[in-house]
């Protein structure tokens, strides 16, 4: 991680500036939801190319499999059936990291270094420096972050930072057999999502659009929506995401501030020490005490 | 000199007990807690074998400090409760403060600063445990509008109790022959004819 390390844009629990002389194109994974076939040949992917196997679980009667996102499943299928002007349409999405331009779990992540955000916009946990807190699933508003029950780590979709560091798109773009799933330059997304927003607009889907909320400065997963009105269609993709104000709150200027008080509750009590003196028994009262016991 | 026969007894031994597990146990939660606090803090996290540990054992401290705080209030909560004299005491504190003592009106056992401490204190633990117990995701799983408000209160609430208790401990520095109380728990005559003149007539008898 070496070479990495130099295009670092923030760094979780860190004051001073992220090592970032070295600037990277923004990358961007676009899903377009309205060509994918819902196969699950990117969760596959992911399981294969990250190394992880989750629990095999049970059949809920639904296509979702797993039914959510765990510590060991970093993407999932999520299959919802909507009625759209009297028409039933299966609006399937591939939920995970959206890497958010301004991460709520970095920002709330109180652990130096557990969070990363690469030049390139990647957002990237380093398990090694995780506490364990669950912060980063406070703060995140997709509900992204989980906590592994065998180590007590936080994890998620790293947007396989490894293989984009050495010029390679993430594993579940290799494995997506539709084009449902593109990856390059976030600039580059864009245009390619216009085309195929024109495309679906000519269709019919007068609403189609692209899924790139400022509510989080942007993110580095986007998606074509059908119906990009109605984010919420597609299992409660949030309409208008972005750090909850209370998160701000709980992360904002009050620390420091309050941090500032403490110092001077601290150094006030000195200063009345050294100004007005200890609050002694005064020498009368022990002398009109002594004459008592002496009677 | 120190353990003179006509001491006043001011707390039994199951008091300072109980009083110290609580200030243990106070210490522990502030430091680990201030670690997650800001980053300034985060190094504090070292004095409990890392972020790791600091996590895991801050809301079982936390427990401990609930328990015994909750003893230690029973124990208390009637010595502590508000009299027009202790309002008046209050109205009067910046004379007490300025270090002018000897015009302040006579005090029972506790003054009225005294009182008003332990009631913000009492209301500090019981934020802290019910937004702590929200954030504890080692055993609790609360909806996250839940948990982002008591994350809010958890640190707003730790940040007022750590300020509270520096006032706390520095009364008992200031005003000299007070700490021994929570040591040996007897105080002098003196010490208590002059901050609780009221107290010291009714364990004496005396005027
Ligand atoms: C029953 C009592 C308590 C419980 C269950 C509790 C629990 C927690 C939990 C679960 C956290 C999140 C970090 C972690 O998982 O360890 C936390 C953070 C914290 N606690 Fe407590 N705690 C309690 C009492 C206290 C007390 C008495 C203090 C006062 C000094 C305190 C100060 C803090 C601070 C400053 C934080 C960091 C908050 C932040 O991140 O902004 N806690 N506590
Ligand atoms: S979606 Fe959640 S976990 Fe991913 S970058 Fe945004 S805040 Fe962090």
């Amino acid at each position: 991680m070496a070479l990495q390390s130099l295009d670092i844009t923030r760094r979780s629990a860190t004051t001073t500036p992220a090592p970032s002389v070295r600037q990277t194109t923004e990358v961007a994974k676009l899903i377009d939801v309205s060509a994918c076939i819902g196969c699950k040949a990117c969760q596959a992917a992911c399981m294969e190319w990250n190394d992880i196997r989750d629990e095999i679980g049970t059949c809920h009667g639904v296509y979702d499999n797993p039914m959510d996102l765990t510590a060991k499943s970093w993407t999932v299928m999520r299959y919802a059936e909507v009625e759209q002007d009297g028409r039933l349409e299966w609006l399937i999405r591939k939920d995970g990291c959206m890497h958010c331009a301004d991460p709520g779990c970095l920002k709330a992540c109180p652990a130096p270094g557990a969070i990363l955000q690469y030049a390139n916009g990647i957002v990237d946990f380093h398990e090694e420096h995780c506490i364990g807190c669950g912060y980063c699933i406070t703060g995140c508003p997709f509900n992204i972050p989980r906590l592994s029950k065998e180590d007590g780590k936080a994890y998620k979709c790293s947007l396989c930072s490894d293989r984009v560091a050495v010029g390679q798109a993430p594993a579940c773009i290799k494995a997506c057999p539709t084009g449902a799933l593109q990856f390059g330059a976030k600039e580059q997304m864009k245009h390619y999502a216009e085309e195929r927003i024109h495309d679906l607009q000519s269709r019919g889907y007068q609403k189609a659009g692209l899924y790139d909320p400022p509510g989080v400065g942007g993110t580095h997963v986007m998606y074509v929506l059908h119906h990009a009105d109605q984010p919420e269609l597609y299992s409660r993709l949030p309409n208008d995401p972005g750090i909850s104000p209370l998160v701000s709150l709980w992360k904002g200027v009050a620390k420091p501030l309050a941090t500032l008080a403490l110092a001077g509750v601290a150094l006030g009590s000195l200063f009345h020490y050294v100004t007005k003196g200890p609050n002694e028994v005064s020498k009368e009262l022990e002398d009109e005490l002594e004459k008592e016991d002496a009677k | 000199m120190i353990r003179n026969p006509k001491d006043l007894a001011r707390y039994t031994a199951h008091e300072r007990a109980n009083h110290w597990v609580v200030g243990i146990s106070f210490i522990l939660l502030a430091l680990s807690g201030l670690a997650f606090f800001h980053p300034a803090f985060f190094p504090l996290a070292q004095l409990f074998g890392g972020g790791t540990w600091a996590r895991i054992l801050h809301p079982y401290v936390g427990v401990l400090m609930a328990v015994s705080f909750l003893v230690l209030f029973f124990r208390f909560s009637a010595l502590n409760a508000m009299t027009p004299a202790d309002r008046e005491w209050l109205s009067r504190v910046g004379e007490m403060v300025d270090g002018n003592d000897h015009d302040m009106p006579e005090q029972g056992k506790y003054n009225g600063g005294q009182k008003l401490m332990f009631w913000a204190l009492a209301l500090c633990m019981l934020l802290l445990v019910a937004s702590g117990i929200v954030m504890w995701r080692a055993w609790f799983d609360v909806p996250v509008g839940v948990i982002r408000l008591g994350a809010v209160v958890h640190a707003a609430t730790a940040a007022v109790m750590i300020a509270l208790i520096f006032v706390h401990v520095y009364a008992a520095i200031w005003v000299k022959g007070t700490i021994r109380a929570m040591w040996y728990g007897t105080v002098t005559r003196a010490w208590a004819k002059q901050h609780h003149r009221a107290w010291y007539r009714q364990v004496t008898g005396k005027s």
